[in-house]
């Protein structure tokens, strides 16, 4: 597969398209872009970048948001 | 800030520049069902409620996230670093909790053992050292040690937040005396987080003088928890009311209080 790439989302490899942004693969996941924050690499992708960061094979992508908690 | 009697009077509850109305501050976590949560804080009439950060469960992506229940208009979410064992962990994780795009206030926890949940306060002061220069209003989960207490009000911390006893054991306040230390030695706020299990815990924590109580599994863990959550309300507001009043001296022998004048011959 030519066009599929490895990228590791929340410690879970998964094949995304190659050239894929991160808006992309939110998308593919069926997560509100508003509702998550996108950490690449250990880095903080603010919003209305998603769409201009594309992901490499290997990229850690870290998905978060607010659960219960003390 | 007014009490339920007009003679005695409140300074207002400032915390990182922003006033809040109740002293009560509550968590989210381990409520059976998100309604019943929304519920008990509703009846605690808290205004600051904390959150954890965590990764999305891909597989449920679907499912009604917290926010769904707590009106960001009324509640104040305060972001935790619960689960963090490191100073990196731990601004890593109020990082990604600011970006989701509340506030920059963040209640920093650095965990230094798995079974007591007490606090790694070495991590914790590097974390709230870095937090601060990031421009974090950092409320710092502690001990009831004074001196970790002083160093984290100098590193700029918003408030400390010294333990009543550790993390969902309910055991009360173990050491009022350290408490009530850290109370008359800090001038940023003291809030007790974690330990308080019933009501009188709550009110005998306010009468050392602190500035407000976080609680969570003394709600969430309540056979009703909305009727707890309503008990604390009342009980923080007895013991902060109690305290602006003065307690009576104690003393070891009785003191009749009817006039030993006129009694029968």
């Amino acid at each position: 597969m030519n066009d599929a790439i490895d990228v590791m989302v929340n410690g879970e490899r998964r094949p995304v398209a190659r050239g894929a942004t991160l808006l992309e693969l939110l998308r593919s996941l069926e997560l509100d872009p508003r509702a998550v924050v996108v950490e690449h690499n250990r880095t903080i992708v603010r919003r209305p970048r998603l769409g201009d960061v594309t992901v490499a094979p290997g990229d850690a992508i870290e998905l978060v948001h607010f659960v219960g908690g003390g | 800030m007014t009490t339920a009697v007009d003679t005695v009077r409140d300074t207002p509850f400032v915390v990182g520049g922003r006033t809040f109305h109740s002293r009560l501050m509550v968590g989210t976590g381990k409520y059976h069902d998100n309604e019943t949560m929304a519920r008990a804080i509703e009846a605690s009439g808290a205004e600051v409620v904390t959150v954890a950060v965590r990764r999305v469960d891909l597989d449920r992506s679907q499912e009604t996230g917290i926010l769904y229940h707590l009106d960001p208009n009324r509640y104040f979410l305060l972001a935790n670093t619960a689960g963090c064992f490191t100073a990196d962990d731990a601004v890593r994780y109020a990082r990604l909790a600011r970006e989701a795009g509340f506030n920059e206030f963040v209640k920093l926890e650095v965990i230094g053992d798995q079974e007591t949940l007490l606090p790694d306060v070495q991590g914790l002061l590097d974390a709230a050292r870095t937090l601060v220069k990031d421009g974090f209003r950092v409320l710092a989960y502690t001990n009831e040690d004074l001196v970790t207490a002083l160093r984290l009000e100098d590193a700029g911390c918003a408030a400390v937040m010294p333990l009543a006893s550790p993390i969902g054991s309910g055991l009360g306040l173990l050491n009022p005396y350290g408490v009530r230390t850290i109370k008359r030695r800090l001038t940023v706020p003291v809030v007790v987080d974690a330990g308080v299990g019933t009501a009188s815990d709550a009110c005998v924590t306010m009468e050392q003088g602190v500035d407000g109580i976080l609680m969570n599994t003394a709600l969430a863990a309540a056979r009703d928890p909305v009727g707890m959550a309503h008990a604390m309300r009342l009980a923080v507001e007895a013991g902060r009311t109690a305290y602006l009043a003065g307690r009576m001296p104690k003393r070891e022998v009785a003191v009749p209080s009817s006039p030993l004048e006129g009694m029968l011959d």
